[in-house]
């Protein structure tokens, strides 16, 4: 039987979160330090992936080399990269290898080396990724859709313009790790194999004497929201678009998570069913939730050849206007057998588990158990799921298309 | 974990690997049916057809089969190789006797005109989707170059030109030729009573008929391969691709696990010789190694992403690499290190169900034989380093294939030998 999760904070501010998952052979740990692009400067944005990088360059008595050798040794599946929020570090292993993996970590957050002679190639790696994502039109279209929606920082792309990565310092990246490296608002999520008592311990001899960096400032500023267009030679439009909704933290969610399971989950989802099965318009064609800490949007995505883009686009405004007059019981009960089995499953993933608890803990200060989950879904009705949509329409206001040819949308965006 | 294996008087085969733990139930159709099987003027049909299976059969159509599948929220898909078809689901353990039926039903369909007509659609969309982005078909490119009189060197979803001629009538006789009881296995992990199991198989599928099948008549043997070089100019990427092909261990060969073993020290995408000398110093976006195995035939694969103007340094550092290789050998701590990599990755992933079906099903069905986790464990523990320098020998990486799309219009492959 799934236990409850388990939680607890030390004094310098740094949260543990557990979850036992006995029945598992594996163990999964993530460590997320309050270090994500959202705390860049605004004229170096990727400077927090860059530090994301660098740390990863040798740490405690370990040069790089035997940093990723220590980890291939433990057999952890590991990866690390600053993201939006977080500079988050992950690694599953074999439940024995835990007490071994834990000191690296700490090493690997507060003794990182940053070598110097080693800044200009962390730097050519994070030109790399940007010179990458210019192939990428799909993930083009939704990187400047976030922009576009999310405002700054909360719409950012971790990776940051070439320009910018180009004019960063060395120095910079010191002054980054010193400003946001600490155990404030740093989460330790761990569930699979483990013991919590023990893990606490050991936790707290690892990183209590942490000294906590100053609280972060942010200051914010709404996206400008409307339509653009970025013209490639492509085959294919990618069509990218923002609707209204609600953040995680927000006791709504739940229902807005329900509402866009119907627009998009399985094959006998709207989007599928409309746009796929019966017109053949799209390969792929898919809406889900994205959340700030304090703003959630309807995300959609559609990839289209240019001369059906049009009426792709038409028809994404169509069943989003259709979705704001409700959904249909049966619709909802497939849905929900589908979220169920999910949740269900999740319980034979333990890394997907130590995401999840770091996920709702630093959006809800509070982390969801498997039963609660299921508790929360079944609790759900159809009666809500359109009260919330009359409430809270799913009216489009940001979108993007990338490709040969300009969209007219003024119907939905004026 | 248990497993239990019983074949059906038409020939169908049933296969499970139980494990209590589980809380899902992973169940898929494995038909040995792919592009290589294919007639040059049905290039793609194997793919199309795994697309219409989701169209609807006598009994349902479409929209039915797709919301009866939802319905049990069962996760399911399928996908085409070159070598097979798969159609699976991942459900709870109380919908398994409703997904056998619906699976079963499926893999009866209908293949209605219209239906055909409306899916062509979303298979040229597909193709489109894949010339557009990254890598800008490299893979099937490098195929084609390397098996130039082979179905092996024909891409999956086939060209638009040959989709587009493709005919329903076309389809229904491949698939008349190819789905054959006796060409498929039924296989189940996580959670499954096998004797269920067998009586839904036998319920649901028992009375197809079993015929011959028109397999590639070539899938137990070796390929002939021809290393040349294809140099595609692709003004709308602004990173170079590049695909490296030599010939490596078939599937059924013993050296399969040493050479995944040499691919993971040369070329895994962390900590490996590639990502040392081409990625952590950031001359590159990627460079890995891996193989690609086949009945009868098998490939190593060096892959490399990086700036156009970078591409002929780096590509002299991926020769010298492998040079080094062919000369010194590996060293024991890279060995060691690669078989831990790759048995932590085997073990942790058998902790989902629908990790272990693709596992399980493919092993049967490119060599009929069942491995535990154990076993394949113990298999890679096994590997020597004298074993991997024998591969070596055996399979040169030089002469190989080059295939490079993006920006460049010219580029210079005499270091591997064409």
């Amino acid at each position: 039987m799934p236990e409850a999760i388990h939680c607890t904070c030390l004094d310098n501010g740094l949260v543990i979160l557990g979850e036992r998952m006995p029945w598992l052979e594996s163990v999964a740990v993530g460590l997320h330090v309050p270090a994500g692009c959202i705390y860049d400067p605004a004229d170096k944005v990727g400077l927090a992936h860059l530090v994301g990088e660098m740390v990863q360059r040798g740490c405690g008595p370990r040069d790089s080399r035997q940093f990723l050798e220590a980890l291939e040794l433990l057999g952890a599946n590991y990866g690390g990269a600053a993201g939006l929020a977080h500079a988050s570090f992950r690694a599953t292993l074999l439940a024995d290898n835990l007490d071994a993996l834990l000191p690296i970590f700490a090493d690997l957050v507060r003794r990182p080396h940053l070598p110097a002679d080693q800044f200009e190639d962390a730097r050519q790696t994070a030109l790399q990724a940007i010179q990458a994502r210019e192939d990428d039109f799909a993930e083009q279209a939704m990187n400047q859709l976030e922009r576009l929606h999310f405002g700054d920082p909360w719409g950012r792309d971790e990776l940051g313009t070439r320009q910018a990565v180009l004019s960063l310092r060395y120095e910079d990246v010191v002054e980054f790790y010193q400003r946001c490296y600490g155990p404030r608002n740093c989460i330790i999520s761990v569930a699979g194999q483990f013991q919590w008592e023990h893990l606490v311990e050991k936790i707290g001899e690892l990183f209590g004497d942490w000294k906590p960096q100053e609280p972060p400032r942010l200051e914010s500023k709404a996206g400008k929201r409307g339509y653009e267009h970025l013209e490639r030679p492509t085959q294919q439009t990618h069509i990218a678009l923002a609707a209204d909704a609600v953040a995680y933290r927000d006791a709504d969610y739940f229902l807005a998570r329900a509402a866009v399971g119907v627009l998009s989950d399985g094959a006998s989802s709207r989007l599928f069913v409309e746009v796929r099965e019966k017109r053949g318009l799209c390969y792929t064609v898919a809406a889900r939730c994205q959340s700030t800490l304090d703003e959630g949007a309807v995300l959609c995505y559609a990839g289209t050849t240019t001369e059906r883009a049009q009426q792709t686009w038409d028809l994404l405004v169509e069943e989003l206007e259709r979705l704001a007059e409700g959904v249909t019981a049966e619709e909802w009960s497939r849905v929900k057998a589908k979220i169920k089995s999910a949740i269900v499953m999740l319980q034979e993933s333990s890394s997907a588990r130590s995401s999840n608890l770091a996920s709702d803990y630093y959006h809800r200060g509070k982390a969801f158990s498997i039963e609660e989950l299921k508790h929360i879904l079944d609790n759900i009705t159809v009666d809500q799921i359109n009260d919330y949509l009359k409430r809270r329409p799913p009216r489009i206001r940001s979108a993007v298309s990338v490709g040969a040819q300009r969209l007219e949308v003024r119907r939905a965006i004026p | 974990m248990q497993f239990h294996r019983v074949t059906l008087p038409n020939g169908l085969e049933v296969l499970a690997e139980h494990n209590s733990q589980a809380y899902s139930t992973a169940i898929g159709y494995f038909v040995k049916t792919g592009a290589r099987d294919e007639p040059p003027e049905m290039s793609g049909v194997s793919h199309f057809l795994e697309h219409m299976m989701f169209k609807g059969s006598q009994r349902r159509s479409a929209d039915e089969l797709n919301r009866e599948l939802d319905e049990i929220g069962s996760h399911s898909n399928a996908y085409t190789s070159e070598e097979q078809t798969v159609y699976h689901a991942v459900l709870l353990p109380e919908y398994v006797d409703r997904a056998v039926e619906l699976l079963s039903d499926m893999l009866r369909p209908a293949l209605r005109n219209e239906d055909f007509d409306t899916e062509k659609k979303v298979i040229l969309e597909e193709i489109a989707k894949y010339e557009d982005e990254p890598p800008f078909g490299v893979f099937e490119k490098a195929m084609a170059a390397h098996f130039p009189n082979h179905s092996l060197g024909r891409p999956i979803l086939g060209t638009r030109q040959s989709v587009s001629a493709l005919s329903v009538d076309q389809m229904r006789h491949y698939f008349e030729n190819q789905y054959s009881p006796t060409n498929m296995a039924l296989v189940a992990t996580g959670n499954v009573d096998f004797e269920q199991l067998v009586k839904l198989a036998a319920k649901h599928a028992g009375h197809w008929e079993p015929f011959i099948p028109q397999r590639d008549p070539t899938r137990r043997q070796r390929v002939a391969s021809r290393p040349s070089r294809q140099i595609i100019h692709q003004p709308v990427a602004t990173q170079q691709y590049v695909l490296l092909v030599s010939d490596a261990p078939a599937a059924e060969s013993p050296d399969r696990f040493a050479a995944r073993l040499l691919a993971t020290i040369v070329g895994d995408d962390s900590g490996s010789r590639l990502f040392w000398e081409l990625v952590d110093t950031g001359r590159a976006e990627s460079a890995e190694a891996g193989v690609h195995e086949f009945q009868g035939t098998g490939l190593m694969l060096t892959y490399l992403c990086c700036r156009p103007e970078d591409t002929p340094q780096n590509l002299r550092s991926i020769a010298d690499i492998w040079q080094d290789v062919v000369r010194h050998g590996i060293k024991d701590d890279e060995l060691e290190r690669a078989k831990s990599k790759i048995c932590s990755q085997i073990v942790l992933s058998s902790e989902r169900a629908a990790n272990r079906l693709f596992a399980v099903g493919s092993s049967w069905l490119t060599r009929g034989e069942y491995r535990s986790v154990r076993e394949l464990v113990e298999q890679y523990r096994a590997v020597t380093a004298d074993q991997i320098h024998r591969l070596l020998e055996q399979y040169p990486v030089h002469p190989c294939t080059v295939c490079a799309v993006g920006p460049l219009e010219e580029l210079d492959t005499s270091r591997f030998g064409v």
